[in-house]
C-alpha cells in the first residue's frame, strides 16, 4: 500500500511537471505581460528594461527551468499585476473556494443520491420521470446562465438572497477564513453554491440510476430476494452499495472539477476565489498567477485520484484480494 | 480580533464625527479592485483615481477638470526651466505626520524609480530644490509649461512613515521584495482606510484632520468589485449597493426603469480611432500587389466618407458616442469646433476610389481588440459591412486586448493594414496626442511610439516641439489647432467619437461625474 502511495506521488511529480511545461508554451500565445503593467504612453526602452528585469527574454527553456526550480521550494514569484507574491494571493483566495466547491459536492451528493436510488427503483412513476426531466436541464444550461437566473430571481426580484460576494466572514486560528459561522455568509454560499453544484447533481443522480438499473437486474439481487430478504435490505444493503465503486470515482474526480471549474460560478457572483483570481490573470497575461495555479489544479487531481484509488481498496474486496493474491 | 478592532476604529470615528443617528454608509462598486494601495506603482486609471480619495497630489483636478490647488497652494514658472511649488501649511497624513517640502522630495525620489509604473509623472526633471519647508523648486531639463498636467494623480507620501515602515520604494519586481505601501495607507486625502480585503472589500471612513471642508455627508464609505457586468447591474437592483460602473449600454435601459435607480451619462475623454498602415510599400493582407492604397490621400478620404458615424452612434453606441472630427476630445481642447468630419457620402467615397484607380476596389484586413472599448467589436464589425459597400472588403480578426496590442506593436511586427485604437491624453493635453499618436515615429526621441499609421509630416513635428516649450496659452493654442489642422487634412487617422460614461446610481445619491471617469467620493451626498 505505501509503496503503491510512493509510486502515485512520484507519476503526481511528471504529470506536473507536464503540465507546467505545456502551460508555459500557451503563455507564448496570450500576449505581451508588459504591455498590461506600464500605462500606453511608456517609452519602448522602459518597456524593455521591463522585460528584462522579469526575466521575459530568456529562452524558454531557462525560463521554464527557473519556473521548476522556484515551484519545487513553493515559490511562484510576483503577480505583474498585484505585485504581491503569488503564493499569498492564492493562499488568501483559497478557503473561499474549497467552502463553496465542498458546499457544493455536499448539496449535490446529499441530493443525489437519494434522487438516484428512487429513480433507480421506480423508474415508471411520474415522479421519477419528472425528476430525469428536471435533471436534463441541470446538464445542458450553462452555469453562467444558471447563475444569472438564480440572481435575477433570488436577488432581484424576491430580495432574498445577495447577488454577490461572499458575506462577513469569520477568521479561524491558521487564517483560514469560514463564511459558515455568519449569517450573512450562509446566505451567500446558497446561490453561488446550488449553481456549482447543479452539473455535479444531475450527473450522479444519473449515473446512480443507471448503475441501480444495472445491478439490480443482476442474478445476486435475484437470489437475495430469493432468499426472502427484505426490500430495505437488497436494495440498500446489496445493490446500492455495489453501486458505489463508479460513483466514488465519478464523484472523487467530480470534486475536483468543483474546484478547478468554480471559475465561472465564482465570476459570476462575485465569489473572492481562487477561480476568479485565475480569470483575471488570463485577462491580464499574468504569467506567475497562471502558472502557479494551473500547477495547484493539476496537483489536487492527482491527489484526489489517489486518494479515490485508495477508496477502491476499502470499497471493492476484490481488489484488496487480487492486491495479496499477486503477492505470493 | 482584527475585525473588532477594525469595529471599534469605525464607532470612534462615527462618534467623534456627530453620532450614529447620522451615520451615512455609502456602498459602491467597480468591476475591478485597486491593483494595490501604492500610489506610485501602477499607472491604472482606476487604481489613481480611487487612490485619489485618500491620497493627493500637490495639484488637484475639480470635478469639471479644472486644477484647483492641492497640497500647494499656488506654483509659478520663475524661470523658463525652474517650476515654484508653494506648498500648504498645516496639511496632516493620516497618521498625524506633517506635511512638508522633504514629502515632496521624497515622493519624487519614490517615483523616479523603475519599480514605480509613474514614473513618466516626473520624467525631464533634473532635480528638485527644497527653498524652504514649504517651497519646493522643479527644476527641468527643458522648459515644460504643463509639468503639472498629471500631477492631480502623483501623490505625497510620508517620507518618515514609509522609510520606518519599509515603503520607501515601491514593491521590487525582480528582487521580489513587496512594499508595505501596497498593503497600507498614509495618505493626507479626504478618507482614510479601516479595513480591506483584497478583492472583497475595502471600508473607508472620512479623515477628521483633512485640510479641505468635506461637502460630502458621509460616514463610511464600502468599495466591493464586482466583475461580471450582469452581477453588477444586479447589485445596484436590488439595493445592495448605492453606486456602480460601469453599467453596460444594453443595461441602462432597465437600470433607469427600475424604481428608484438611474444611469448618470456623459461623454469621456478617450478618442476612438481608426489607424491605416502609410508607411510600408506593400499592404499587407490586400489583393493590391506591389504598391500599397492607404499611402493614397484619395483612398484615406475614401474610407472616411464611407463611415456612417451617425448610424455607429445610434445602432451600436445607442447613443452614447459623441462623434469626433479630431484626435482629442473638444473638453481638452478649446478651438476643437473648428473642426469637421468628412460628411458620410457613399458617391464621393466610391468616386474617389474610382480617382485613385480602385474602381472595384480591394481586400485588406481589420484588426479590433474585442475587451478593450465600450462595444469595440461591434464598431469594426459595422466599419467593415460600411466599406464593403465600396468595395473595400476586409476581414474583421477581433482578439483579446492582451494579443492585439501585442501584435499591433511595432515590437510585435506591426501586424495590421489598418484596425481601431482608443487613446486618452494622459496629460488632458493636445501636445500628448500630437507627439504620441501623430508624430513621425521614432523610438529613440519616444516619438510617434502609437503612431501606428507612421505618418509623417515634417511641419506636424516642428508644431509640436513648438508646442511643448510654449508657455502662452493663446500661441500655443494656434500652434495646436494648425498641427491638427494639417493632419486632419492628410487623414492622418480616421477619428470616430468619443464614447460615454455610465454610472449607476440610486436616486437618493447625489454625486458628480468626472469625465475622466475618476471617482471622487469627497463630492457624495446620501439622502
Amino acid at each position: 500500500m505505501a509503496a503503491f502511495i510512493l509510486r502515485r506521488l512520484a507519476q503526481s511529480i511528471l504529470v506536473m511537471l507536464v503540465v507546467g511545461l505545456v502551460a508555459f508554451f500557451m503563455f507564448q500565445f496570450l500576449g505581451d505581460p508588459v504591455n498590461q503593467m506600464v500605462g500606453i504612453d511608456t517609452p519602448e526602452a522602459e518597456r524593455e528594461a521591463l522585460r528584462e528585469r522579469l526575466g521575459l527574454n530568456d529562452p524558454l527553456v531557462i525560463r521554464f527551468g527557473k519556473f521548476v526550480v522556484n515551484a519545487a521550494q513553493l515559490e511562484f514569484g510576483l503577480s505583474y499585476q498585484h505585485k504581491s507574491p503569488v503564493t499569498d494571493l492564492l493562499l488568501e483566495r483559497m478557503p473561499a473556494t474549497i467552502e463553496l466547491s465542498m458546499v457544493s459536492a455536499v448539496i449535490a451528493f446529499a441530493l443525489a443520491l437519494p434522487a438516484g436510488v428512487y429513480t433507480g427503483l421506480y423508474r415508471n412513476r411520474w415522479s421519477s420521470k419528472a425528476m430525469l426531466t428536471l435533471s436534463l436541464v441541470g446538464i445542458s444550461v450553462p452555469t453562467f446562465l444558471i447563475g444569472i437566473l438564480f440572481i435575477y430571481l433570488f436577488a432581484v426580484v424576491l430580495g432574498w438572497l445577495p447577488s454577490f460576494g461572499r458575506g462577513d466572514v469569520v477568521t479561524l486560528p491558521g487564517g483560514w477564513t469560514t463564511g459558515l459561522l455568519t449569517v450573512s455568509g450562509l446566505k451567500a454560499i446558497i446561490l453561488p453554491a446550488l449553481t456549482l453544484g447543479l452539473f455535479t447533481l444531475t450527473l450522479i443522480m444519473r449515473l446512480i440510476r443507471a448503475e441501480m438499473l444495472e445491478v439490480l437486474r443482476t442474478d445476486y439481487i435475484k437470489f437475495a430476494r430469493a432468499r426472502g430478504l427484505t426490500n430495505r435490505a437488497v436494495n440498500f444493503g446489496h445493490a446500492l452499495k455495489n453501486t458505489m465503486v463508479p460513483v466514488i470515482t465519478v464523484t472523487g474526480l467530480l470534486l475536483g472539477n468543483l474546484i478547478a471549474f468554480a471559475i465561472i460560478t465564482e465570476s459570476v457572483f462575485q465569489w473572492p476565489g481562487m477561480g476568479r483570481l485565475f480569470l483575471q490573470s488570463i485577462q491580464e497575461v499574468d504569467l506567475p498567477v497562471m502558472s502557479a495555479y494551473l500547477v495547484m489544479i493539476s496537483f489536487l487531481f492527482v491527489v484526489l485520484n489517489l486518494i479515490v484509488d485508495i477508496l477502491y481498496y476499502v470499497v471493492d474486496p476484490r481488489l484488496r484480494v487480487e492486491g495479496h493474491g499477486g503477492g505470493h | 480580533m482584527r475585525k473588532a478592532f477594525t469595529a471599534l476604529a469605525v464607532a470612534a470615528v462615527v462618534a467623534a464625527s456627530g453620532g450614529l443617528a447620522e451615520a451615512k454608509t455609502f456602498k459602491w462598486g467597480f468591476q475591478t479592485d485597486t491593483t494595490s494601495l501604492d500610489p506610485h506603482a501602477h499607472n491604472v486609471t482606476f487604481t489613481l483615481g480611487f487612490l485619489g480619495n485618500i491620497y493627493e497630489g500637490l495639484v488637484r483636478r475639480d470635478a469639471d477638470l479644472k486644477f484647483e490647488p492641492g497640497l500647494a497652494t499656488k506654483w509659478e514658472n520663475i524661470e523658463p526651466t525652474r517650476w515654484r511649488f508653494h506648498l500648504r501649511k498645516g496639511v496632516k497624513f493620516h497618521n498625524g505626520n506633517d506635511f512638508n517640502a522633504d514629502d515632496v522630495i521624497f515622493s519624487y525620489e519614490r517615483t523616479n524609480n523603475e519599480d514605480a509604473n509613474l514614473r513618466g509623472r516626473v520624467v525631464g526633471i533634473k532635480e528638485v530644490v527644497k527653498v524652504d519647508d514649504y517651497t519646493v523648486d522643479f527644476v527641468t531639463e527643458k522648459p515644460n509649461p504643463i509639468i503639472y498636467y498629471e500631477w492631480d494623480t502623483w501623490f505625497m507620501m510620508d517620507k518618515e512613515w514609509s522609510e520606518a515602515n519599509g515603503a520607501a520604494t515601491p514593491t521590487n519586481m525582480s528582487k521580489g521584495v513587496e512594499s508595505y505601501a501596497a498593503h497600507h495607507e498614509n495618505g493626507t486625502g479626504a478618507f482614510t482606510i479601516t479595513e480591506r480585503q483584497t478583492d472583497v472589500k475595502t471600508v473607508m471612513v472620512p479623515f477628521k484632520g483633512w485640510w479641505d471642508t468635506p461637502v460630502h455627508n458621509l460616514t463610511e464609505v464600502v468599495m466591493t468589485p464586482i466583475g461580471q457586468d450582469a452581477t453588477r447591474v444586479a447589485a445596484l437592483l436590488s439595493g445592495e449597493v448605492d453606486m456602480v460602473y460601469p453599467v453596460p449600454v444594453q443595461d441602462i435601459d432597465r437600470v433607469n426603469k427600475n424604481n428608484g435607480t438611474s444611469v448618470l451619462v456623459g461623454p469621456e475623454l478617450r478618442t476612438i480611432f481608426l489607424y491605416l498602415d502609410m508607411f510600408r510599400d506593400e499592404l499587407l493582407y490586400s489583393s493590391v500587389k506591389g504598391k500599397n492604397p492607404f499611402k493614397d490621400l484619395k483612398v484615406r478620404q475614401a474610407m472616411y466618407h464611407a463611415i456612417d458615424i451617425e448610424a455607429i452612434k445610434k445602432k451600436i453606441m445607442r447613443g452614447l458616442a459623441d462623434p469626433s472630427a479630431i484626435m482629442i476630445s473638444p473638453k481638452l481642447f478649446d478651438k476643437s469646433e473648428g473642426f469637421q468630419r468628412l460628411p458620410y457620402d457613399r458617391d464621393k467615397a466610391k468616386a474617389l476610389l474610382a480617382e485613385a484607380g480602385y474602381p472595384d476596389g480591394f481586400e485588406t484586413r481589420m484588426d479590433c481588440p474585442n475587451d478593450r472599448y465600450v462595444n469595440d467589436e461591434q464598431i469594426c464589425q459595422a466599419i467593415v459591412s460600411m466599406l464593403a459597400k465600396v468595395g473595400i472588403k476586409s476581414t474583421l480578426v477581433a482578439e483579446p486586448k492582451a494579443k492585439y496590442f501585442a501584435r499591433i506593436a511595432p515590437k510585435g511586427g506591426s501586424d495590421f493594414a489598418f484596425g481601431l485604437l482608443g487613446w486618452t491624453p494622459g496629460s488632458f493635453d493636445s501636445w500628448n496626442v500630437l507627439f504620441n499618436l501623430l508624430g513621425t515615429p521614432n523610438s529613440k526621441e519616444g516619438r510617434g511610439l502609437y503612431n501606428y499609421s507612421g505618418y509623417s509630416n515634417k511641419k506636424v513635428d516642428e508644431l509640436t516641439d513648438m508646442i511643448a516649450v510654449e508657455t502662452d496659452k493663446a500661441k500655443r493654442d494656434a500652434l495646436i489647432e494648425e498641427a491638427f489642422k494639417i493632419s486632419t487634412d492628410e487623414v492622418a487617422t480616421i477619428p470616430l467619437h468619443q464614447q460615454a460614461l455610465a454610472w449607476g446610481k440610486r436616486d437618493n445619491v447625489d454625486l458628480r461625474q468626472r469625465a475622466d471617469n475618476q471617482f471622487r467620493f469627497y463630492y457624495v451626498n446620501v439622502k
